[in-house]
């Protein structure tokens, strides 16, 4: 007996997917807390989407080499216990790398852990597939999750404090919207990525029905 | 002792600091439970309870850690001494209101994963608080944490009988109305 699917996607589609169709932030809009709380700055926000990566690909990787030998009716608590750990090993390696970094970061490192992203990963894909479109899948979310991170993060920045990784972009004239790096700023500015994200999506739906009814009128001319 | 007195540590926890709106800690059940009032008033009073015993529960871990010299493990047993808190909690209510069970749905397991918990346990630790003052931090967080989320319900059961473009409705405007609400908390800060 096996609980894997098989899957028809290629592995190419499987690291896609995660970036544009099924982008964790802006499609699923899972893993809020962080989205918010470290993207004030460019820098905060890559290296969170990094670390973030970093135990997505590695609890994804354990839990579907796994798969057969945890029961189902504790497999919740065993996937939480393996984010855990892997989220102890980045805590360290970046207080290791860049104390610095660890410092602005704070306590959100910690909360990697109980990101919904990760173990929604490891509940809906990683127990049911195998070890590579697995290992692919945690990569193309974290990939996603990091590129949405870091599109909030430069806007916040650059419109916050005038500056793109701590580096001045505008004249000195430019009066900083200091709103933006506030908390308020991060509702505001994840707002108005998935006002975009709606717009896109609505013209494409559009788009796409008044092709098919193009081609049905065409049909039924001939 | 850090010379906050426990008024101040309380306003500070849910006003102030308000973790949802400063903190962005418990974002997924705020714009997930804040559709109704009923709701939202049953779930912050469930996120209260959970998040005063975890306090306790952080407060003897962190101690004992410390004791036997294994920092590293106080991730690990905090999420765990969490999820066993909540599924309590989960029989519990499920044994007294079945109906409030059901309204809650897949929100109160997701208690476990709701960064709030954990943020407090871990803030609680990191600013050194004694045993009244943990309490205290946690009473006042649980009680922001329904603050923010009853005034988003109330606003949201306004807004659902307003016709909106079908492009803003759902998370967007939820979150602009957060960023509203957000700058509105900020003016708490001349209390500290």
């Amino acid at each position: 007996m096996s609980l894997d699917k098989t899957t028809t996607q290629s592995p190419a589609d499987e690291f896609i997917k995660g970036l544009w169709r099924e982008n964790p932030v802006f499609v699923q809009l899972l893993g809020m807390c962080p989205v918010l709380a470290v993207t004030n700055s460019a820098l905060n926000a890559l290296t969170m989407g990094v670390a973030t990566t970093f135990v997505l690909v590695l609890s994804n990787l354990l839990v579907s080499c796994l798969r057969h030998f945890i029961p189902r009716q504790v497999r919740i608590a065993t996937f939480i216990l393996i984010i855990a750990t892997f989220v102890t090993v980045v805590d360290y390696l970046i207080q290791a790398i860049s104390l610095e970094v660890h410092k602005s970061l704070g306590a959100f490192i910690y909360l990697i852990a109980v990101n919904c992203l990760i173990l929604g990963r490891a509940e809906a894909f990683a127990s049911r597939h195998r070890v590579l479109p697995s290992l692919l899948d945690g990569l193309g979310m974290g990939v996603g999750f990091t590129l949405a991170l870091f599109c909030m993060g430069s806007v916040r920045e650059l419109l916050g404090s005038g500056a793109l990784f701590g580096v001045g972009v505008f004249s000195d004239n430019y009066q900083p919207w200091v709103v933006m790096i506030l908390p308020s700023g991060g509702f505001f500015t994840l707002g108005a990525w998935l006002l975009l994200f709606n717009r896109i999506k609505q013209r494409r739906e559009k788009r796409s029905t008044s092709l098919k009814s193009e081609v049905l009128e065409a049909g039924n001319e001939r | 002792m850090n010379g906050e007195s426990l008024a101040e540590i309380f306003i500070n926890a849910s006003l102030i600091n308000n973790f949802v709106l400063a903190y962005f800690l418990g974002i997924c059940p705020f714009l997930g439970v804040s559709a109704k009032l009923q709701t939202a008033t049953r779930m912050g009073a469930a996120v209260c309870f959970v998040m005063l015993v975890s306090s306790v529960c952080a407060f003897v871990i962190h101690h004992l850690l410390v004791a036997v010299n294994a920092p590293y493990l106080q991730l690990i047993a905090y999420i765990v001494v969490i999820a066993s808190t909540v599924q309590l909690v989960e029989l519990f209510i499920r044994k007294v209101s079945p109906a409030l069970f059901r309204a809650l749905g897949i929100f109160l397991p997701l208690i476990t994963t709701n960064c709030a918990i954990l943020g407090l346990a871990l803030f609680q630790t990191n600013k050194g608080y004694n045993f009244t003052e943990s309490l205290v931090y946690a009473l006042g967080a649980g009680l922001g944490f329904t603050l923010a989320l009853v005034l988003m319900a109330g606003i949201r059961e306004k807004l659902a009988l307003a016709s909106l473009p079908d492009t803003v409705d759902g998370a967007a405007i939820s979150l602009m109305i957060a960023g509203i609400l957000s700058l509105a908390f900020m003016g708490f800060a001349g209390l500290g």
